[in-house]
């Protein structure tokens, strides 16, 4: 399910927006490289789930709290707001139920931070239309038979899922080329990928 | 990785209550005297930080690992035919590597392994124990488990490691004495038995206590109700197995050609796998052990230290936990370990959960040794990492 967090982009940008000492739930945490870098260098209180048992093993050498779950049966079992990060990195457009994931990840955490390969970035519709096939790109990189990613979508997508659900989006960033850009300040169709801090409005 | 073996191996005995130190009971009577068998693998270091106390399941002993050498004078000439029931996991570059850590492991209370059983002498009667041997409990078992560690000089405990009733000991371990243990692994286990695991083991015991030959427990100098152990382990193991592993081994295959003899006696492979296991078993077990020991599993309740609620119960634990279930164990059900690990999360403790795809159902604990020795063996390195 998990993809190679190869991308420098979300690991730097989501090891940033996380501050000292908070709780922090990384779902599809892979190897849990990340995790472990905030278990250590920013005094978090981590826990991984992770429904790859080979990535659930690596996580557990690195000494990264771990469960062995699949998201699409949801968090049942933690409380309300018992986190203050959850982390969907890369791993949304992978998942079977992802309105069900979203909801279940704005339950237990305060703030959610999700990023994922954007499909409305124009190289990949250019590539999509130019050669009518499947885009493969490096935020894309599957053929269309062997892709983990089922859901795919856009910016505007995502967007429209936070309007409709009372969900604020407290930050976003694109990246666009090399660069990290406020997504206020770029245009949507430039972002290759996007990462979007969210919170519900508490009703 | 090369891995060796730990070689020839010697029980030792230790008595750890007398009259001046009785063990209590949570039945409410205390025991004396207690003698303890219990066998060691590896080196305690000098700074004495490097000790596993691996906890044996409903019917093992404390041959974890290697061969004995104590087989013929101890008369358990089963043990000439194999090595320790963990020998897959224990030993120099093995998941429990006897190159690091010193390994321990001891015979539970009630069992007829050389520690204090039903079998033993009653000092009130001069004679076998048997129904008079007070119920024990898990509890007890860490209790006394902890006198040896103490016995042993050990304050804290690298790791405790067990799996079915041996991982509920670990987690009792993890409950009873949260400082003095700095990891836990629970496998193919969970904080109590389903109302499906009670009803097995009330027909097991029925099977014994109905057995002609059983005689209120008092069939030490007579015959032993054999038949009825029998019964109980051949049920017993059909809950060791899964449906998927026992269509593969067996199937509906016939023992003898390819059809039906026709008669009422053993057709089936299936038929004769289950006399087999339970033949071989009245051999080397003890029919009064057999009932204390199940009992002791039907009355483990880890939520019990907080008064039925096991997060409470949770709040205790100060150990990294790594709880391991199978995915065809349905005698302990991955679910349940499952929740055993959320109910750690949500208090906040260092817990790992990882669901081993296998076939084998519960005997899968034995057996799916690489999956679990990468585990373990991740885990117990991953000290300090935090």
């Amino acid at each position: 399910m998990t993809q190679k967090r190869s991308s420098r982009f979300d690991h730097d940008v989501i090891y940033d927006i996380i501050s000292e000492g908070s709780a922090v739930l990384d779902l599809g945490c892979g190897d849990g490289e990340l995790l472990m870098k905030l278990i250590k260098n920013k005094n978090v209180r981590g826990l991984g789930i992770e429904k790859d048992i080979d990535q659930v093993t690596k996580s557990i050498i690195k000494g990264v709290p771990v469960l062995h779950m699949d998201l699409d049966e949801g968090l049942t079992g933690l409380p309300d707001r018992f986190f203050d990060f959850v982390i969907l990195e890369k791993t949304l457009q992978a998942v079977k139920k992802p309105l069900f994931v979203l909801d279940e990840m704005l339950r237990v955490g305060g703030a959610g931070i999700v990023s994922f390969p954007n499909f409305g970035y124009r190289q990949v519709v250019d590539s999509l239309v130019s050669t009518g096939r499947m885009p493969v790109t490096s935020t894309l990189p599957y053929q269309w038979y062997d892709t983990p990613n089922i859901h795919l979508f856009t910016v505007d997508d995502f967007l429209d899922w936070a309007h409709k659900n009372q969900v604020t989006v407290e930050q976003g960033l694109f990246r666009v080329d090399d660069a990290i850009i406020p997504f206020t300040e770029a245009v949507a169709s430039e972002a290759s990928e996007v990462l979007f801090v969210v919170k519900r409005l508490s009703s | 990785m090369d891995a060796g073996n730990v070689g020839w191996t010697v029980p030792r005995k230790v008595r750890l209550a007398d009259i001046n130190n009785p063990l209590p009971l949570d039945c409410g009577k205390k025991i004396t005297p207690v003698e303890v068998e219990y066998e060691t693998y590896g080196k305690l270091n000098d700074t004495r930080d490097n000790a596993i106390l691996i906890l044996h399941a409903l019917s093992g002993d404390a041959h974890a690992a290697g061969r004995s050498t104590k087989a013929d004078e101890m008369n358990r000439p089963w043990l000439k035919d194999r090595p320790g029931w963990w020998d897959r996991m224990i030993g120099p570059g093995k998941a429990f590597d006897t190159n690091i850590y010193f390994i321990i492991c001891s015979n539970i209370l009630g069992s007829c392994y050389g520690t204090t059983g039903p079998a033993d002498t009653n000092p009130e009667t001069g004679r076998p124990y048997g129904l008079a041997f007070p119920v024990v409990t898990v509890g007890d078992w860490v209790r006394l488990q902890e006198r040896l560690i103490s016995h042993l000089g050990i304050k804290r405990l690298r790791a405790v490691a067990g799996g079915s009733l041996g991982g509920q000991q670990a987690l009792e371990w993890a409950l009873a004495y949260p400082d003095r243990v700095e990891s836990a692994i629970v496998i193919a286990s969970s904080t109590r038995l389903s109302a499906q695991g009670l009803a097995f083991n009330a027909v097991a015991r029925h099977a014994i206590t109905t057995d002609p030959n059983f005689r209120e427990g008092n069939y030490y100098n007579d015959s032993a109700p054999d038949r009825g152990l029998a019964v109980a382990r051949m049920l017993a193991h059909i809950t060791y197995l899964s449906e998927i592993s026992m269509s593969r081994k067996f199937g509906r295959r016939y023992r003898n050609g390819d059809g039906p003899g026709f008669h009422l006696g053993t057709d089936f492979e299936v038929e004769g796998y289950l006399q087999h296991q339970g033949n071989s078993f009245v051999d080397r077990f003890d029919a009064n052990s057999y009932l204390y020991i199940t009992r002791a599993m039907d009355y483990y309740d880890a939520s019990s230290w907080g008064d039925g609620d096991i997060n409470q119960a949770c709040r205790r634990i100060e150990s990294r936990m790594l709880l391991v279930s199978f995915s065809s164990d349905w005698l302990y059900p991955p679910e349940e370990t499952k929740e055993l690990a959320i109910a750690l999360s949500r208090c906040g403790k260092h817990v790992s959960y990882a669901n081993i795809q296998s076939s084998y159902g519960h005997d899968a604990f034995l057996l799916e040794v690489e999956n679990l020795s990468r585990l373990v063996r991740g885990f117990l390195k991953a000290r300090g990492a935090q």
